[in-house]
């Protein structure tokens, strides 16, 4: 039976990890490499780097981290950040990266999800969705850009679809409104995705406790969860968290 | 011992590659017939779509070098769309492919109710004993991506099975060709174990 994962995100800036809350006041906490090594150890299904260098010259790093951490782990991970175009795409998955991840970029120009399928696969294609509360939109939820500060006139429910129909292959749905609280994943959010289009679906933003990810597998009917500062700042390790949904009937990889 | 891994565009190769290395095995990569017929070993990778990649394997006289090898007796592994292409035929494009085993590459339906790509890490549930298999545990996780799966005319030769909506072949092997449609390149240690299995065989 496929196994619900258990994904690590790693924010990456100049070549150095940070965790952000509510994406403001990053603070560095380590070598993306060296923690890719030790999630890796610990069991974890998969990663994410998600590249917040400002400065354009600066982006070359992340390609050399990209390439590091292939020759270290063999495990499927994504990148995402700064990728616009195809030419973006393609450094970081002849660097070694199985996937990578579009989002205020497929909103601008909802071509390149359909363009980078054509190319790669659609399960390169992984569109990144940064949702917050709406109540003038039809589902409730609205789309946001440029790291949750701009909101953009897309319903969250129909952009899925459009992003489905354009060919991604998975979508990360995070929410703005959960993201650093440590106060759960947007159950009602995820459920509604999840459940409304035929490509996995990845929880993102909230997660504090293990019985967080129960609950978006459980009620949100997620096909993955993503999980930080649980691992890089509160002491949880991965081989924890896999237990205690092992024994709440989760099916997960040991 | 010399390991071959053809190359036809396929999106693993890099992957197959690290993976390699990091086993130490001695490998090399190329596109050219005349240099992978001289290998011990061949790795047969691929991530993309069938129809595309049967026209790269043709257009580079890779359609003839796999058959000619499968011939020859030595060892072939095929991995995910390498592991459908050479079956007789698949649903992708209706595209005719190498025929070097009894079957069809079949689409997974969302009628099943099911997400497709089949992505993540599933259960490869053992059949018999086969030696890439060897100190690897039955039912272990392994990664998974793909929307089409094979489907044997002879179900004896699976090695492997797996559920996913159905129970479909994960793993199969005729004579000297291996073929598992998970990929064990970024299946943590246990695939890396496979792989390992496949460069040192049965020695």
């Amino acid at each position: 039976m496929l196994q619900k994962r258990i994904i690590v995100c790693l924010d990456v800036r100049d070549g150095k990890t940070t965790k952000g809350i509510k994406f403001k006041g990053n603070i560095d906490i380590g070598d993306p490499v060296r923690m890719a090594e030790d999630y890796y150890r610990q069991g974890v299904d998969e990663l994410v780097f998600y590249d917040i260098t400002a400065s354009s010259e600066k982006r070359g790093i992340m390609i050399d981290v990209v390439q590091k951490v292939a020759e270290k782990i063999f495990i499927p991970f994504s990148v995402g950040g700064g990728i616009r175009t195809l030419e973006d795409m393609k450094k970081v998955i002849l660097a070694g990266a199985e996937k990578v991840s579009v989002n205020s970029a497929a909103v601008l120009d909802p071509d390149i999800i359909s363009q980078g399928a054509s190319h790669f696969g659609k399960q390169c294609i992984v569109v990144g969705m940064d949702v917050a509360a709406d109540k003038g939109k039809p589902s409730g939820y609205g789309i946001v850009i440029n790291g949750g500060r701009t909101p953009v006139d897309l319903d969250a429910f129909e952009w899925a679809k459009k992003v489905e129909s354009l060919g991604a292959g998975e979508i990360v749905l995070n929410s703005i409104d959960a993201d650093g609280t440590k106060e759960g994943y947007e159950l009602q959010l995820t459920k509604m995705i999840s459940e409304g289009v035929g490509i996995p679906v990845v929880a993102s933003g909230g997660a504090g406790t293990p019985r967080h990810l129960v609950d978006v597998f459980k009620k949100g009917s997620a096909d993955a969860a993503l999980i930080a500062s649980m691992v890089h700042i509160d002491g949880y390790t991965v081989e924890g968290i896999k237990e205690f949904l092992k024994k709440e009937d989760i099916p997960i990889r040991l | 011992m010399k390991i071959g891994i053809v190359d036809y565009d396929a999106g693993n190769l890099r992957s197959v590659e690290t993976a390699l290395n990091y086993l130490g095995a001695d490998y090399f990569i190329s596109s050219n017939q005349d240099d992978l017929i001289k290998s011990d070993k061949l790795i047969f990778p691929g991530v993309g779509e069938a129809g595309y990649s049967m026209r790269v394997l043709k257009e580079r006289g890779l359609d003839n070098l796999l058959k000619d090898y499968f011939k020859s007796g030595k060892p072939i592994f095929g991995i995910c769309l390498g592991c459908q292409i050479v079956l007789d035929s698949s649903e992708e494009s209706n595209t005719p492919c190498l025929g070097l085993a009894p079957g069809i590459s079949r689409e997974f339906s969302h009628s099943m109710g099911l997400k497709i790509p089949h992505m993540g890490w599933n259960q490869v549930k053992q059949q018999g004993k086969h030696y890439i298999f060897k100190d690897v545990p039955d039912s272990a996780s392994f990664y998974f991506v793909h929307s089409y799966y094979p489907e044997l005319r002879l179900p004896e030769y699976g090695i492997s099975s797996t559920e996913y909506g159905i129970t479909f072949t994960s793993g199969f092997s005729v004579e000297n060709l291996v073929a598992v449609q998970f990929h064990p390149e970024k299946s943590g240690p246990h695939g890396l174990k496979i792989l390992d299995n496949f460069i040192k065989g049965l020695d």
